[in-house]
This record gives structure tokens, sequence and C-alpha cells, in this order.
């Protein structure tokens, strides 16, 4: 049975309708959570073009996110980077099976109705893309379709799920091959679901009260958060992941599954890292086979990498506060 | 007699709710035996049933291939083991599927239901929905249907037995010991199905 905490049940996003001869509702949190569920242990890849979304799909990604740039590049460019071409998305949309995602500007709630539209499967308001409201995320309850968001803790987590959020990754530090940031992430995460569950356990609900407050969320999916131990939705690592293994630790830090961003792309070996990086989140328990597939990309056609101290750009604060 | 050996094939995709589904059936009906997350040859190889949870079929079946478990589950499912195929295990245990859009596929299926898959039947996610549906041949007149980026079968061969339709669209089959949906039972909370799997293995051992 799937968590539905924080769920708001009936809301704009939810359609009634009767298909011949049954009734039938779409956009409820079972159907949205329920598809991250289908994506878990497995590699979402960001891709710009149709050949890019080929190789992802033969290598064995469980679903493609379409940009108009990678990370790494969006960083090099500056400007302001918005929601990737409709047609783009649309000739990608009709050459892969596998699920097609594509990214919205944080609080531009009129890019995410038009990837709503153009019928993709899932929206990621993402903060590689320059925010458009950074004091309000999109309310996600009004959109059938579901969407993912980026968390660097366990309040911003929530508060993405409370606005309707149906899976959370980590933010990372997006288009550095640095998967340092990302680590951090998910460790702030489980730290914090570490200590709510400890004051559920042991029955503290003042103290309960004290964490929704500073976590600005409510007492509910603060209470039913903590007494699972775990997101109330599938969680997978982002941000700066680059190589079979930076992916396999990823996954023993206790991530659902896998965003690769530039780490793809920007390298001189995509098709044979793509591979490797599905392997290795596959059998990650297996460090013979994380070899295996490490073996199969050469560290020197990685891409170079950028150190996340000095960076002009933190994408990672971007509606952070909100 | 030491218990039933039951196996969720843990590739990718819905495994967990599986394993819990398939716990509580055996608790719900007082049976002995264990559940598991099973992904090589030698862990299917100990089994006496198996699920192959919903996810995506073209990576499930692509990485069973990869360290030999595909062939593996062919074997035991020809030795009469039995299993159950949610969403994209029903895509894998097929003969032939195609895509609604990109059609024809070339990716690997064990190829024992004789049936005829269409993919993506129902449209994207944006078109997932749930419904009351029913499968009165097996005893359970009312069950809350999940479909997401769900399958549907186009046709079905001679000794496929259907078990449910959604207006003209078949979403539950059965043929011999392999049971197959379009929608997900792991999701509802409604063990009727897995427990009517579970005792189709005891029924077998």
């Amino acid at each position: 049975m799937i968590p539905l905490s924080g769920d708001l049940g009936e809301t704009k996003g939810v359609v009634k309708e009767k298909i011949g001869t049954f009734s039938t509702t779409r956009g409820t949190s079972a159907l949205k959570r329920g598809f991250a569920h289908m994506l878990k242990n497995g590699v979402v890849m960001d891709v710009t073009t149709v050949e890019q979304a080929q190789i992802a799909e033969d290598a064995g990604a469980v679903a493609v996110m379409v940009l108009d740039k990678l990370p790494a590049d969006v960083r090099k460019a500056g400007g302001v980077a918005r929601t990737a071409s409709v047609r783009i998305i649309q000739e990608i949309m009709d050459s892969v099976t596998i699920p097609v995602m594509a990214k919205c500007r944080i609080g531009h709630v009129y890019e995410a109705m038009v990837l709503q539209e153009t019928n993709v499967d899932m929206i990621d308001e993402s903060e590689v893309l320059t925010p458009a409201d950074e004091a309000h995320h999109i309310w996600k309850w009004d959109f059938t379709t579901p969407f993912v968001n980026g968390a660097r803790n366990l309040g911003e987590a929530l508060r993405r799920i409370e606005e309707g959020a149906a899976m959370i990754r980590t933010k990372g530090e997006p288009g550095t091959g640095n998967v340092a940031e990302a680590v951090i992430h998910i460790k702030n995460v489980n730290n914090e679901l570490r200590r709510i569950k400890s004051i559920y356990d042991a029955g503290d609900e003042q103290d309960l009260v004290s964490v929704a407050r500073e976590l600005k969320v409510s007492y509910s999916i603060v209470k039913e958060t903590a007494s699972m131990g775990r997101l109330p939705v599938v969680n997978f690592a982002a941000g700066g992941i680059s190589t079979p293994a930076d992916a396999a630790y990823l996954m023993t830090l206790g991530c659902d599954g896998i965003f690769v961003g530039s780490g793809v792309f920007k390298s001189e070996d995509a098709k044979e890292r793509a591979q490797a990086i599905v392997l290795a989140t596959t059998f990650w328990e297996d460090p013979d086979k994380v070899k295996e597939a490490q073996k199969m990309i050469d560290e020197r056609q990685s891409m170079l990498g950028l150190d996340t101290k000095n960076l002009e750009l933190r994408m990672q604060e971007r509606g952070s506060t909100a | 007699m030491t218990g039933l050996n039951i196996g969720i094939l843990a590739v990718q995709g819905d495994v967990l709710e599986n394993v819990i589904a398939t716990k509580m059936s055996l608790d719900e009906l007082g049976m002995d035996g264990v559940v598991n997350e099973v992904k090589t040859p030698e862990q299917i190889n100990d089994l006496d049933g198996l699920i192959i949870p919903g996810g995506e079929s073209t990576v499930i079946g692509t990485l069973s291939l990869v360290n030999g478990s595909l062939k593996k589950i062919k074997e035991k499912i020809a030795n009469g083991m039995p299993v159950f195929g949610i969403c994209a295990g029903l895509i894998l245990l097929s003969k032939k599927a195609k895509d609604r859009v990109v059609g024809e596929m070339d990716q690997p299926l064990l190829d024992f239901l004789d049936v005829k898959i269409e993919r993506n039947a129902f449209g994207r996610q944006r078109d997932s929905f749930e419904s009351e549906i029913s499968m009165e041949k097996i005893g359970i007149p009312k069950f809350r249907g999940v479909f997401i980026r769900a399958p549907s079968i186009m046709e079905a061969g001679k000794d496929v037995e259907v078990l449910s339709k959604f207006n003209e669209k078949i979403i539950a089959i059965k043929q011999g010991n392999i049971i197959g949906t379009s929608f997900h039972p792991e999701l509802t909370g409604d063990l009727s199905l897995h427990k009517y799997f579970v005792n189709l293995i005891k029924k077998k051992n």
C-alpha cells in the first residue's frame, strides 16, 4: 500500500469521468506517487535530443528528462534558462517507449501547464532553470500530471510534498560532475528522518509540534513521516553523478534511484557510461558487479567537473527558503 | 514441507510493496513461508513462486538478460512454477508486445503467455486512472484497479482465460499457472489477488 501522508485528496488535479461503462478517476495521489514507484531502482537520464533519448533507452534508463541544455551547459551559458522546446519534447515522446519528463522553472505555473498539455509523464520543478518565483513554488495539487522536486533537507522535502510533489530528489549541485553536495543532501534528509523517528518512538508529541514549526510544515505530515521513518514519496539522488561508483554509492545511502544530468552526455563515452551507470544502480549491492560497470568507462573520458566550494552560481539555493 | 518460498523479482520497480502484500497474504491465510527479493539465477532456482512487479519492462527485461536470471525464470516457468506478472511483468511474460505510439519493439520477453500486448494502451501518465473492476471467475467481484501507463491485451490465444475486461480491453488473464494484470494490486492495500496467487502456489506444491 502506498503511503498517503500529506495527501489532500479531492483537488483540482483530480479528474472524474466516465469511460464506456466505467467510472474513472485520474490524478489521484496513488496514481502520481505510484508512477514514481515504477521508477524505483532505476536511472533517469537528462537528454537534449532524440538521439540521446534513444541511447538512454537502449542503455536501460527508466525514463528520460528533456532539457534545452544540459546543466553543465546552463552553467556555462549563463542568461535565463527556460523549459525545453515543446517540439523537441514531442519528438522524443514519439521515439521512445519509456516515460518522458521535462523541467519547468520554479514557480512558473504556466510553463508547467504547457508541459502538462504536452502530455509529459512527469514535471520537474527544477532549480537548474532560472526561478520565476523564488517565494512560491507551484501548487502542484492543481495538476493531473505528477511532479518531482529537489530538496536539500527534510524541511524542503516535506514542504514540496505538501504542495503536491509526488516524488523528491536531492538537489546536489547540478552540472558540476561533483557528487559531494548530493551526498550531503541525502545524509541531511536521513539524519533528520532518524531524529524525528526517535521523537515519535519516544511518544513526545510536544517535540513533534516544535519540529513541524521548525520545518514550516503541518504537524500531520511530520507525524506520519516520523512514524514511517522515511519520506512518504519515492526519493532519488541527483546532482553531480558522473560514474557507476557515484551511482552505487548514493544507492547505499538509501536512495530509491538515480538522476544523471550532465554526467552521461558531457562525457566522451556516453553510450558505455549510460549502460554502466544503469548496471551499477541495479546491482549496487554487489561490489564485483559495480567494478565491472566501472570498468566499462574510462576516467579520462569523464566530464572534468567543478569544485563546489567556489561556484559563482549555487543552483541548490534556488527556492530553498520557500 | 517447510513452507513456501516466494520471490519478488527485484531488478527494478515496485518491489517492496509486493514483498509486503505477499507477506501479509501468507499471514492472513495462516500459511508458512518466506518472501524474498530475488535478483540472481541462484536465488530464483529455489523458488516455489515468483512475482514480476511493475516497473519499466524494457529495463527489467534487459537487466535480467544480463545476469542470466531471465533464462532461469524461463526454465522455472516451463517446469510449472506459478508466476504473477503485474503491468511490466505481464508484458515480460507475453509472446508479443508493441507500443501504442512507437510500434513494434525489440525487447527481451519471456515468451509464455499466448497474448499480444499493447504497451501504454490507455495513454501516457496523465491518462493513468483508477476504476472499480471485477474478476468474478476467481471470486473477486470488486477490486480497485490502479492503472499506471498500463498495457492491455489486444489478442488472447485459446488457452488464455480472460479474468477481467475494462470496456473492450482485456486487463487480467490466466494461462495455466501464470496470472497477469495490467493494474497494480500492490498499491491498493487489497490483498485478494496476492492471496489468490499464494493459494495457486500452495496448490502446485
